[in-house]
């Protein structure tokens, strides 16, 4: 405790960078994912690409990944650039397969009633289709989310800051309570993080709770 | 640590830009043998995941079978993995090599791969299980089938495909976290990356990790095609277990952890 109130600058300072390396490849790889999946859902054949090439991407290791990326982007080892586009790839890989899962599992009549009433396809998808896959959209997110918070700390073996960094320092210093404030803090961090993507997913999803509500008022009536 | 970086006879690269000089490391016989060789360095890597793979393999797969069957301690057992998973390997690795007595020795980095392999294998196990359908179940106790006859004769060849999809998973993850034990200084593909960049000598880097990334790939193809040979045939037609899979379930050899 002594120690991290000593040095609590340098804690909030890499916890900053920590943040940015796991959260801008969460909001990348929704704004790539959605349309790659429409794209999938659209053309069997494209799809079938998108998912096999986002499988073998997905399985290269991400130390592995974290320096291949600088000689292909032309960034230096040490950008932020390299973590965060190696884990919106591992993002993006993960969240498409499983968006196209959801908007499959939008409901036909749903979405001939849309069309209907009138809908136009782009509207009809902004409107209807997505917001119904925003359940299965967020489970997505939420696991990506703790993984990312996870991952990044591998980028200290590169050193790239972040709390990854108490980990090679406190094993070089042979100082195991700062290696223990890095991991408690990493955990703090992906716990915060998941709560925040609850309540958002909530505050997005105002009809679930409605019908939540809603058997048990039948009931009633019954 | 530094002292594998000396002894690696270093590859005098003739090419220029970091591709070039990657194929280079890459294709010197120089890096092909030898205790520092790629093969040597695919083997441990290979050795520590199969290590790990077989501890966690028999601490969690009774569990998930034991919570697939009964349903007890499911909330527990959810919340755990939920908690393991947010646990950054690196940081658990670092601490319980500082711990143990000698900073070089194998098993703290094993016991933090475990710790990174069960929970996934015991969520995809149970998992496996209650995705079984339950009529399945009960026709079989309504047979006068024993409760262990009906684990292993029934729920798991039925279960198997959404078991070995989660333990192919788990196997990837821990072959790739083993390139991190390099930085504890044991063996293993990451050590190319490690000496590598200690030097600057970001052929044997991007070389490295190219080993890395082929080996998963080649793993991963594998797993797949273990789990075509696997799984009863009758049941890889169609991802839903169909009453038609029953009897061919119950002529299955029981094969819960292969």
């Amino acid at each position: 405790m002594d120690w991290f109130l000593a040095n609590l600058p340098q804690v909030l300072n890499l916890t900053g960078y920590h943040l940015i390396q796991s959260v801008v490849p969460l909001v990348l790889s929704v704004i790539i994912a959605i349309p790659l999946a429409q794209l999938a859902r659209l053309n069997k054949a494209v799809g079938a690409t998108i998912l096999s090439v986002g499988s073998l991407l997905y399985t290269i290791p991400s130390l592995a990944l974290f320096v291949i990326l600088p000689s292909i982007l032309g960034t230096k080892i040490l950008d932020f650039a390299n973590i965060i586009v190696a884990l919106t790839i591992y993002a993006v890989a993960l969240l498409v397969r499983s968006t196209l899962d959801a908007l499959n599992s939008v409901e036909r009549t749903i979405r001939e009633s849309a069309t209907a009433m009138g809908y136009r396809p782009l509207q009809r998808f902004l409107t209807v289709d997505l917001p119904l896959s925003i359940p299965v959209l967020f489970a997505g997110l939420r696991v990506i989310s703790v993984s990312n918070i996870s991952l990044v700390t591998v980028g200290s073996l590169l050193g790239i800051p972040s709390l990854g960094f108490f980990f090679t320092d406190g094993l070089q210093r042979n100082f195991p309570t700062e290696i223990v404030v890095g991991i408690v803090i990493t955990l703090i961090l992906a716990l915060l993080m998941d709560v925040l993507l609850v309540l958002l997913q909530r505050l997005l999803t105002p009809w679930l709770r409605a019908s939540k509500a809603s058997p048990q008022t039948m009931e009633v009536i019954a | 640590m530094s002292a594998t970086a000396m002894l690696l006879p270093a590859t005098k690269y003739t090419a220029s830009g970091a591709f070039a000089q990657g194929w280079q490391w890459l294709t010197d016989p120089v890096n092909w043998q030898g205790p520092m060789g790629v093969p040597t360095r695919v083997l441990e890597q290979l050795g520590y995941t199969g290590l790990t793979l077989v501890i966690s393999l028999v601490i969690a797969v009774p569990v998930g079978l034991y919570v697939g069957h009964t349903g007890r301690g499911r909330a527990i057992i959810i919340a755990l993995a939920g908690m393991l998973r947010a646990l950054p390997t690196l940081g658990v690795m670092t601490l319980f090599a500082l711990i143990a007595t000698s900073t070089l020795s194998l098993m703290p980095a094993i016991w933090s791969l475990v710790l990174l392999a069960v929970p996934p294998i015991v969520s995809a196990t149970y998992a496996g299980i209650s995705s079984v359908e339950r009529d399945l179940v009960d026709a079989a106790r309504s047979m006068g089938m024993t409760e262990p006859q009906i684990l292993f004769g029934v729920e798991v060849p039925n279960g198997l495909i959404v078991m070995l999809g989660g333990f192919r998973s788990a196997v990837l993850q821990v072959v790739s976290t083993v390139a991190v034990v390099a930085l504890l200084g044991l063996g293993g593909l990451g050590r190319y990356i490690i000496d590598g960049l200690a030097v600057q000598d970001y052929g044997q880097v991007l070389g490295g990790a190219v080993v890395i990334a082929g080996l998963a790939i080649a793993l991963d193809g594998l797993l797949v095609l273990a789990q075509r040979l696997i799984v009863s045939p009758g049941l890889q037609r169609s991802a839903a277990p169909t009453q038609v899979s029953a009897p061919q379930a119950q002529l299955a050899e029981p094969a819960p952890t292969r």
